[in-house]
């Protein structure tokens, strides 16, 4: 064997060729071996390709496999001389042993020669009906790589009628491989924007499949069980029906037929009318589900992606498994991440102490970023759950005790939201968050840190040296903290105007004359403005009353939902993102995506709207930091657009109607997230809207932002609640 | 549906690689690390899945290999990814051990093999008993051509007719893997049993086997009162020789078995267990000079099991050097490379209790992330036969075969740790473990 690695000798290839050549069946053999192992290390033996072609012919099945596994990689580089190999394929799908045949048909499939297609479809149409099951499962598959290759040819021949036919062969695995290239076929067919369905599917069918699902292997049955999440049931009646026959196949040892089986179910119980039956479902499911965990790593990481989606759709499926989803001290990262995403879905009144101290554990591992994800976690705990609030702040309170840097910033960060979800509810906790100032060195901490003493400026008696000492230094730190230290400070002084009037000065100052941020010299400027024209109308802007905080049932929409429960466990389901977004332009998808721009606008835009779902989705994630929303206000279109719309009374009244604007509901919906993929005309908009301005309606004549315009106006909350999220800043 | 199959060493240069389909060509399998170390650098997780380009590559990791599948369709990504670990159990049962070596000097049959099991890219045999009897490594001594098994399309796809035994025998083992976690003041947090029936099938013919359990569903439904115990199995999986729908209807566990080992059936309970074997250590730690640890032992089951091969693996610090141990029983050693001490102990009577002790050194100059101890937990390994915590028994195994021989089936029982049983009870003594609440 070791002689296949032998480093290149001069002229190798012309020493194969001779034995290739050689009139010893042995010496030829090894040669093709030698051939081989050298296209596996990627050298190119192209060149010997009618010398190894001559070795076609023999009994050999080994060296047979051999020649034809050369023929796959390098035909397309041959078309010329593929040619030669025809007659010997051809012979072979009539070999007395049924290895030859099926090896011969499935091979000349996959060569993907022009030349070669067209002598393909006789010993097709007779390996379709072969005696031996092993080859009509290979044939059936045959078909759909022609229809890759050449779909005219597919039909022309009517191959498309015979796979059809054999849905109702007696051999499972026939089935199993026909239904797979009718899929495939389908799925081509829909890409490249065919019109006619390749592959309708008719109660007679699922019926067919049903029985064959019982008796197939595991891979035939995930192949029948996507095409039963195709099928839109007749009834109501049918519908029961497909479930519980699919049920059984939750007891499968392989987790891909498990989750196809749970996407089958989750489709067909959407027409099920009876409560008790889909109770029950969702009963039978959660031990399969659970069981998953017990899988290797990769597969769980697969699992746990689908078990996220499944759960936003039904939160109650686990709801006393919460203990299962406990990170092991070994698991992967990725694995642990999703688990704490589930953890935190799963939380409620009952489980929140085991909860909490698991997550204490988490938190004080070696893994910065585990750690701080589980910090995280323990914030939206607390968000999530009123009762258990004080629990959560008392273990964020122990971690900050550790004095471990990224533990210390972080936990501060989600204190900050807390603070945001209880308003006045934990201002004993402040002195302790004060003490650790000088820990911070990370522009999110220390932003929510100031935040939070602007917040409070009333209550710590001491605000005006704290915010002092990033004064002192304003000109060095980033542009979030400027914001917010800005922000805190104009906060600080319409609540003890006597104090911190200097400090006010100073501020607004060098942010407007040092600082090299436009949005930081723009905020001054209104403040500024503001303080010196009415401070009441300031107070009514910087101190209005925010709206609370909540954390998102949903990452994605529920249309979007919908979609992925039925693409379990899909790369779609995997990813939380639909296909459109990552399938290839590649030949099958190519044009088509094109073609339906034009065909399907309505279709373009649910999807477009969808995508935009997805970014917010993704926004929404980090909701709790606000970091989002400060850049939110760093986007140029923000207040570099203000001055110029609002001058335009069509400006105005887009910004008076957004109630009519599609986004206005993602808005809304994942509260101040930054929405940065939206397309241009509505950004102005969103921006301007939370600039502030959200807390008050502009009025659609106003020609210029002049106090007197916007005093009188009591604060607006509700139509425009997560605009006015951005407030949170100011 | 995978596009494209590839093995790659720890470098990411493909081992040997398997095209399905025409749609992703084979240089995509070289920008796969660079990908791979690029999201590590972000401080990104690299996940078993992810999309670039258009592309999605789909990977497992075994030992210092990838198996990497890449794809241009929406996938089906459980599918592939247990593809790839089948293809991986296949490979090693053929050649013991998958590795860069074995792969190269074994490439033509592992085309061979990759050719048989997936086609256009859909799994389609990967039963390594039927590969092995139409794939072999001595297929060029073969006088006759070999033919593809019936069983490759049978409705019984995984026994071949016509074996012969002489003496008909069925051995059965019951095995359950406790997996707990217990944290540091004593409380289980959580536990589960994880059971596996494995059978070694020696008959002959084509055997129909009735399988009955102490299954508190079935004695429920039959309305049968159960002599004893009966348990309640939380989810069952079955081997796929195994009828489901029958299971479904009437609890009954009826197959014909492939020939050979096999794992017919596999449980789960998430019935609270009381720890089997407990451990907790008492760690008295001088930064800078020495770490002390103090280590109990206990079996907590019936007098008359007996634990066999009892391993306690307590982590010490990284840099802990010159140790020195004390024990009651059994013999300890410094496994450096786990960071841990192992206590390793034969035989542990039930209801008995051991002590050791731990002696190491520390350096007294310490980096400056001293405060980050890693907190891992004491594991402990561990075997009990002739017990099962559940309380499972097998109360009968039919078999019918239609030339009516006789077998006898064997059953044996045995617990073991599953592969997280965990322990966080290394408490330090008297240094602050964590600031109390304010």
């Amino acid at each position: 064997m070791s002689s296949f690695r032998a480093p290149p000798r001069k002229g190798e290839n012309f020493e194969l060729a001779a034995d290739l050549n050689s009139e010893y069946k042995d010496k030829r053999k090894d040669a093709i071996k030698r051939v081989i192992a050298n296209m596996t290390v990627q050298k190119d033996v192209s060149g010997l390709f009618p010398d190894v072609l001559k070795n076609m012919q023999t009994d050999d099945l080994e060296q047979k496999k051999l020649v034809y596994l050369y023929l796959m990689n390098y035909a397309k580089t041959q078309p010329e001389l593929v040619i030669l190999a025809v007659n010997t394929f051809v012979k072979d799908t009539d070999d007395p042993n049924p290895l030859v045949r099926a090896l011969a048909i499935r091979t000349m499939g996959c060569l993907r020669a022009e030349k070669i297609i067209d002598y393909l479809c006789d010993p097709l149409q007779k390996c379709l009906k072969d005696d031996n099951p092993y080859v009509r499962k290979t044939a059936a598959l045959c078909v759909a790589k022609l229809y890759d290759l050449k779909p005219e040819l597919v039909i022309e021949n009517g191959f498309l009628e015979q796979l059809r036919d054999m849905i109702a062969d007696s051999n499972p695995m026939v089935v199993a491989n026909t239904v797979a290239a009718l899929t495939d076929i389908h799925a081509a067919a829909v890409a490249a924007g065919v019109p006619r369905d390749q592959f309708p599917i008719s109660t007679d069918i699922v019926n067919k499949l049903l029985v064959a699902l019982n008796e197939c292997s595991e891979w035939g049955r995930v192949a029948i069980l996507n095409v039963l999440a195709r099928y839109t049931a007749e009834d109501a009646g049918e519908s029961e029906h497909i479930c519980e026959r699919v049920v059984p196949q939750f007891q499968h040892a392989n987790a891909s037929v498990v989750l196809s089986a749970i996407k089958v179910v989750m489709i067909h119980m959407r027409d099920i009318s009876s409560e008790n039956l889909s109770k029950t479902l969702i009963r039978k499911m959660a031990p399969p589900l659970v069981t998953l965990l017990s899988n290797p790593p990769e597969v769980q990481w697969v699992a746990l992606r689908n078990i996220n989606l499944l759960l936003q759709k039904r939160p109650d499926l686990l709801s006393n498994e919460l203990r299962v989803f406990f990170c092991k001290y070994n698991d992967p990262l990725y694995v642990k991440v999703e688990k704490l995403d589930i953890m935190v879905r799963l939380a409620s009144e009952n489980n929140v102490d085991p909860l909490l101290s698991e997550l204490k554990e988490y938190a004080q591992e070696v893994d910065v970023d585990f750690v701080r994800r589980s910090i995280k976690a323990i914030g939206q705990t607390a968000i999530k759950i009123d009762e258990a609030a004080e629990r959560c702040v008392n273990v964020l309170l122990e971690l900050i005790g550790t004095r471990v840097s990224y533990v210390v910033q972080e936990a501060v960060v989600v204190m900050k939201d807390i603070f945001r979800k209880y308003p006045s509810t934990y201002e004993g906790v402040i002195p302790t968050l004060c003490a650790n100032l000088d820990e911070l060195d990370e522009p999110e901490a220390k932003a929510s840190l100031i935040w939070i003493i602007g917040e409070y400026a009333k209550k710590i008696d001491n605000a005006d040296e704290l915010l002092g000492i990033f004064v002192d230094t304003f000109t060095e730190e980033s542009y979030p903290v400027q914001l917010q230290t800005l922000t805190a400070v104009v906060k600080l002084y319409l609540q003890k105007p006597e104090s911190s009037q200097g400090l006010v000065q100073k501020v607004l100052n060098t942010a407007t004359k040092d600082c090299d941020s436009p949005d930081v010299r723009d905020r001054a400027y209104i403040y500024w403005r503001l303080l010196s024209t009415d401070p009441g109308a300031a107070k009514a802007v910087v101190l209005a009353v925010r709206p609370p905080i909540t954390l998102p049932r949903t990452t994605v929409s529920a249309v979007l939902l919908e979609e992925l429960l039925g693409e379990i466990p899909l790369l779609a389901s995997v990813y939380h993102k639909p296909a459109e977004t990552f399938v290839g332009r590649g030949r099958i998808g190519a044009d088509t995506v094109q073609q339906k721009k034009a065909e399907l606008a309505d279709d373009r835009i649910a999807t477009q709207k969808a995508l935009q779902t997805v970014a917010a989705g993704q926004q929404a994630e980090n909701l709790l930091d606000f970091d989002d929303d400060v850049q939110g206000d760093g986007q140029p279109s923000g207040l570099a657009a203000t001055t110029i719309l609002a001058q335009t009374p069509a400006a105005a009244n887009l910004l008076a109607g957004t109630s009519s604007n599609p986004l206005d509901d993602l808005v809304s919906i994942f509260g101040g997230a930054n929405l940065n993929s939206t397309p241009a005309a509505p950004a102005p908009a969103n921006g301007l809207g939370g600039f502030g301005f959200g807390a008050s309606p502009l009025a659609p004549a106003a020609p210029s932002i002049t106090p007197t315009a916007l005093s009188p106006q009591p604060p607006q909350q509700p139509a425009q609640g997560g605009q006015d999220d951005l407030l949170g800043l100011f | 549906m995978a596009s494209l199959i590839a093995i790659l060493d720890l470098k990411g240069k493909p081992l040997i690689q398997r095209s399905y389909r025409d749609d992703v060509p084979p240089s995509y399998i070289e920008r796969f690390l660079p990908i791979v170390l690029d999201l590590e650098e972000e401080g990104q997780q690299v996940t078993p899945c992810f999309t670039r380009e258009g592309v999605n590559y789909m990977h497992i990791r075994h030992s210092n290999l990838y198996l990497l599948a890449l794809s241009k369709r929406n996938t089906n990504a459980a599918e592939i990814i247990l593809f790839l670990h089948r293809l991986v159990s296949v490979l090693v049962e053929y050649f013991k051990e998958l590795e860069e070596e074995s792969i190269r000097d074994n490439f033509v049959i592992i085309y061979e093999l990759m050719d048989e099991m997936m086609d256009f890219g859909y799994p389609q045999t990967t039963e390594s008993k039927i590969l092995q009897e139409y794939i072999t490594q001595e297929s060029y001594k073969l006088e006759v051509q070999v033919r593809p098994p019936i069983a490759v399309t049978n409705a019984v796809s995984w026994r071949s007719e016509g074996i012969r035994y002489r003496k008909n025998e069925v051995f059965l083992d019951v095995i359950e893997s406790v997996n707990l976690l217990v944290n540091a003041n004593g409380n289980v947090v959580r536990s589960e049993i994880l059971g596996a029936v494995k059978m070694k099938c020696y008959l002959s013919g084509m055997p129909e086997l009735r399988l009955g359990l102490n299954d508190k569903v079935m004695f429920e439904s039959t309305g049968r009162n159960a002599r004893g115990k009966a348990i309640e199995m939380e989810d069952v999986k079955f081997h796929q020789c195994v009828r489901l729908s029958r299971f479904e209807n009437d609890r009954t566990i009826s197959f014909i078995p492939p020939d050979g080992e096999f794992e017919l059936m596999s449980y789960r309970l998430s019935t609270p267990v009381k720890p089997l074997v407990w451990v907790e250590a008492a760690v008295e730690h001088h930064k800078g000079s020495r770490i002390e640890y103090m280590v109990k032992v206990k079996a907590q089951f019936k007098r008359r099991s007996t634990a066999n091969n009892v391993e306690i693996y307590v982590p010490v610090p990284d840099d802990a050097d010159t140790p020195k141990f004390r024990a009651s029983t059994g013999s300890v050693s410094y496994v450096p490379d786990k960071s841990a001490f192992v206590w390793k102990i034969k035989q542990l009577g039930g209801g008995r209790e051991f002590l050791m002790r731990a002696h190491f050194g520390l350096p007294s100059v310490r980096g400056e992330h001293e405060s980050l101890d890693k907190r891992a937990p004491i594991t402990v390994k561990f075997e009990i036969p002739y017990f099962t915590v559940s309380g499972i028994q097998v109360r009968y195994l039919k078999i019918v075969e239609k030339s009516g021989y006789q077998a006898l089936p064997w059953v044996r029982y045995i617990t073991q740790n599953g592969d997280d049983y965990s322990l966080r009870t290394a408490l330090e003594k008297g240094s602050a473990q964590i600031v109390q609440s304010v």
